[in-house]
């Protein structure tokens, strides 16, 4: 009883050290979310899983899980909040998702899905963002980074090879890579990367593979992230219970 | 001066070691490069990466963070005028362009021959003493128009920094009221001695009873802060003083720099004996590197006077000294966690809190941050005793507070008082006639009006850092705030969405609408982009951007409204001007060559 939080009234056990994305997730509870990734330490950037503890809004992803807590996440406030969140992303880059390869297996367009997003809201900011299409097996189209840092990670802790870094600050902010010439050609990049595999949009594609898993047939094809992000979560091993 | 090529890697070597190769100095690396080559050449990067043993990568990655520091040649003389309000209220835009004609240049655009690049940068600390600017980091004041002529052609003429007019350089303190802070009596190590006379826990317990809260801003008592670092296990301890000062409209910590440092560092030195620290740093924004060497010199005194160093004033074991930072222009980096990450050598972003530095601090470890005056502060509380020191003030702001004004009034400049002052007090004392407006505490902090002139500065009622920026009645405080929604877009490190998209969002709204073509579905957006900005943004800067608009949008609106089309809609993209450059090519310009409004 001590090891528990509420959300949205209903009681969730954590262990100390989770944070409250963490234990929500375990325990079978949904909190929209973007740059968090279970393997990787949270990250807080996004704040599409801004929640409201004792009146305060906080990412849930980063603020530690504690006893007693009341934490609202399902309501029209914040689920407006998060609206704008998304269009922002979409605003920010440039997203065609009807050419993207990576619809339907894409974070950010599911999110804009299950959360209404029906409109981009702001005006478009047409970033001028190259392609590098250097590397022999992968294509990097920057247009669609969302600057959630999972590949950066991915790439320095897992794969132990720093291939990407950010630049810039502010509303200038993007991905570079590590190597004399920017090119993805000039690293050690491999497409068994960790760095390969977390990338939430379609920056970092597989050259030669395109549409070979057709549209109707992805990841958020046949069920709504929040289910989905449900079923990828770690449970809390059996046996193991916080009641 | 600048040499290029290989030529770099030789004069490296000195500055990588002068910092012990540790790329936990990158910064410090970075800033000595570019102040020897003018910028980071390439091979500077590949020497530093290799070196360092660190990817290429993160070295562009903290040099594309701050504003002073840049990977392509910026031209040998960089001139950036400070672009604050206060600045622009004395006239800065025009001597911009003034200085461009002179140097036939385009703001932005580095001259053909490599000599001179002119721009902006944000707020500079000097606005008592404005419109000022930077050449190649060195702040310049009191700029005419003649002054422009001149460094025009000292630009012109390849004249050495070195060898310009003193007077250009002159910074004056401009102290019009002066308290116990400004005038102190004391002598250094009063305040140590005062500390060594108790126990560690007696001195947080003092600090606790002065009743002595953050001047940077929060206001979070110091002693509880103490109190934590000192309870919390870690192999080592830090004091760090924030010097950052980059609050547009804030130039007091300048002054104590320049005339209390000796002080500054005594509290210090009391914080590091009652949290048991062994090392100190003091960040000092890079506006005021002119002061870097005047306070190693306040530093090597106190060594030598036995205040610094190993045994300090004999006591065995109470071993602490203090090291300079230099910031390379990044507001975001006042922020106390994105401070601690820019000493650590990293790019300025604030950190996901808890834990909070005073048991995670620098290099994991408890760290004490506060602000200079705090620091100031601290040491006046030991050495006239905590119950004096609470006299002073009010109920839950003890002491006194350094208020830096500038804006329209006839005495721009420090003045302290106790805190309780009213705002009208203030205005009377510098001058202030005709009052529309004043910005308390900076673009972060509130913006009122006449009606609220009786209210009073201090934590019960009006906290400030200590900016105050007088406008009278001729100005628009729709620019004003303009200029701040700019400052904020300009400082956003980017980190978090709602503040990266957000800030840049607001500040192109506000260009619509001063342009004329905002309607009542902008001021609706402006709306909705200030709350997530509020409740979503990772940080202070961000939380606080919507400040600027929320406060003139309730005292000023008709300043908004006045600006907006009746117009329900009206498209961002300009459809007539964007026929600008097919017009230019073919020599047309005639009205068929123009989209009516109603076409649009
Ligand atoms: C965006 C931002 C900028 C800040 N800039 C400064 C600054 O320039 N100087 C300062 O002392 N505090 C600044 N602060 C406040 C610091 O985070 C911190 O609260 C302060 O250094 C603590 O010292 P104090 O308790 O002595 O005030 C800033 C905060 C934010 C959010
Ligand atoms: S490339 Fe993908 S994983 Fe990397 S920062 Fe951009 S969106 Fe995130
Ligand atoms: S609020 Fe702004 S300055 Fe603060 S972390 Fe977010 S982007 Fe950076
Ligand atoms: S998921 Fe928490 S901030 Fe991105």
């Amino acid at each position: 009883m001590s090891h528990t939080f509420q959300l949205d009234g209903a009681n969730i056990g954590f262990e100390p050290g989770q944070t409250v994305m963490q234990a929500a997730l375990a325990a079978g509870h949904y909190i929209p979310h973007l740059c968090y990734h279970p393997e990787f330490k949270p990250h807080g950037s996004c704040k599409l899983c801004t929640v409201k503890v004792n009146g305060r809004t906080l990412a849930s992803c980063t603020m530690p899980a504690e006893a007693g807590l009341e934490v609202e996440s399902n309501t029209d406030e914040l689920n407006a909040l998060r609206r704008t969140l998304v269009q922002m992303l979409f605003a920010e880059g440039n997203h065609f998702c009807p050419s993207c390869e990576k619809s339907g297996n894409c974070v950010l367009q599911a999110l804009g899905y299950d959360l209404e997003v029906h409109s981009t809201g702001f005006r478009h900011q047409y970033p001028d963002r190259p392609v590098d299409a250097s590397h022999p097996e992968v294509l990097l189209d920057f247009n669609r980074c969302i600057l959630c840092e999972l590949c950066v990670h991915a790439s320095a802790e897992v794969d132990g090879k720093h291939v990407f870094a950010l630049a810039g600050r502010g509303i200038e902010k993007h991905l570079i890579v590590n190597a004399e010439s920017g090119q993805l050609a000039d690293t050690h990049f491999s497409v068994n990367d960790k760095a390969m595999a977390v990338c939430p949009v379609g920056v970092i594609l597989r050259k030669e593979v395109g549409f070979s898993q057709p549209i109707g047939m992805r990841r958020y094809d046949a069920r709504p992230i929040s289910a989905q992000a449900l079923e990828d979560a770690p449970r809390v091993p059996a046996g193991d219970s916080h009641e | 001066m600048f040499s290029c090529g290989t030529s770099v890697v030789p004069s490296l070597e000195p500055i990588l070691l002068k910092h012990g190769n540790d790329a936990g100095q990158l910064l410090q690396i970075l800033t000595d490069v570019q102040q020897a080559f003018g910028y980071i050449p390439p091979e500077a990067v590949n020497r530093i990466a290799a070196h360092l043993n660190i990817p290429l990568a993160r070295i562009r990655g903290v040099a594309s963070f701050y504003s002073f520091l840049k990977l392509e040649p910026h031209g040998e003389y960089r001139l950036l005028f400070s672009d604050n309000i206060t600045d622009r209220m004395l006239g800065n835009q025009s001597l911009l362009d003034e200085m461009c004609r002179q140097l036939w240049l385009q703001p932005g655009k580095v001259s053909e021959d490599g000599l001179v690049s002119i721009g902006l940068t944000s707020c500079t600390g000097m606005c008592d003493q404005g419109p000022a600017m930077l050449v190649n980091g060195r702040v310049i004041t009191r700029l005419t128009p003649q002054r422009v002529r001149e460094i025009g052609d000292l630009v012109r003429r390849r004249i050495p920094l070195e060898d310009w007019p003193a007077e250009y350089f002159v910074v004056e303190d401009n102290i019009h009221r002066a308290g116990p802070l400004l005038s102190n009596p004391f002598t250094p190590g009063d305040a140590l001695r005062a500390a060594l006379g108790m126990g560690e826990a007696e001195i947080v317990d003092a600090i606790k009873r002065s009743g002595l809260r953050g001047r940077g801003g929060a206001g979070f008592s110091t002693g509880l802060k103490w109190a934590a670092c000192q309870q919390a296990p870690g192999s080592e301890k830090y004091v760090v003083c924030n010097a950052d000062e980059g609050e547009p409209g804030t130039f007091k910590d300048r002054v104590l720099l320049t005339r209390q440092a000796n002080w500054m560092f005594e509290g210090m030195t009391v914080c590091a004996l009652a949290i048991g620290a062994g090392r100190g740093y003091l960040y000092l924004r890079g506006e005021y590197r002119y002061l870097l060497e005047p306070l190693q010199d306040v530093l090597q005194q106190r060594r030598e006077a036995g205040l610094l160093g190993r045994d300090i004033l004999g006591h065995a074991g109470f071993d602490f000294d203090i090291e300079i930072h230099l910031g390379a222009g990044a507001y975001v980096c006042g922020e106390e966690s994105a401070l601690i990450e820019s000493l650590e050598g990293k790019r300025g972003i604030p950190r996901n809190r808890p834990p909070f530095p005073v048991t995670h601090g620098y290099r994991q470890q408890p760290t004490a941050v506060n602000n200079v005056e705090t620091f100031c502060s601290a040491a006046l509380a030991l050495a006239m005793g905590v119950d004096n020191f609470r006299a002073m003030g009010t109920e839950k702001s003890s002491g006194s507070k350094l208020i830096s004004v500038s804006g329209d009034c006839a005495r721009p400049g420090i003045y302290e008082y106790p805190f309780g002052v009213s705002v009208q007090e203030v205005l009377d004392d510098c001058g202030a006639v005709n009052t529309l407006a004043v910005q308390i505490s900076g673009p972060s902090g509130i913006c009122i009006g006449p009606n609220e002139f009786n209210r009073k500065l201090g934590f019960e009622d009006l906290p400030t850092a200590g900016a105050f920026m007088v406008f009278d009645d001729s100005r628009d405080m729709f620019e004003v705030a303009r200029n701040f929604v700019h400052f904020f877009a300009h400082e956003s490190c980017g980190f978090c969405t709602p503040c990266r998209v957000g800030t840049s969002m607001l500040k192109q709204t506000m260009d619509k609408i001063a342009e004329g073509h905002g309607t009542r579905h902008d001021l609706a957006e402006v709306e909705n982009l200030d709350l997530v900005l509020q409740t979503t943004s990772h940080c202070g800067l961000g939380r606080t951007a919507c400040n600027p608009v929320l406060h003139t949008l309730k005292h000023f609106r008709p300043a908004y409204e006045s600006k907006l089309k009746s117009l329900d809609f009206e498209p961002a993209f300009d459809l007539d001007g964007a026929l600008a450059r097919a017009r230019r090519m073919t020599g047309r310009d005639d009205a068929g060559a123009h989209l009516k409004a109603e076409d649009v």
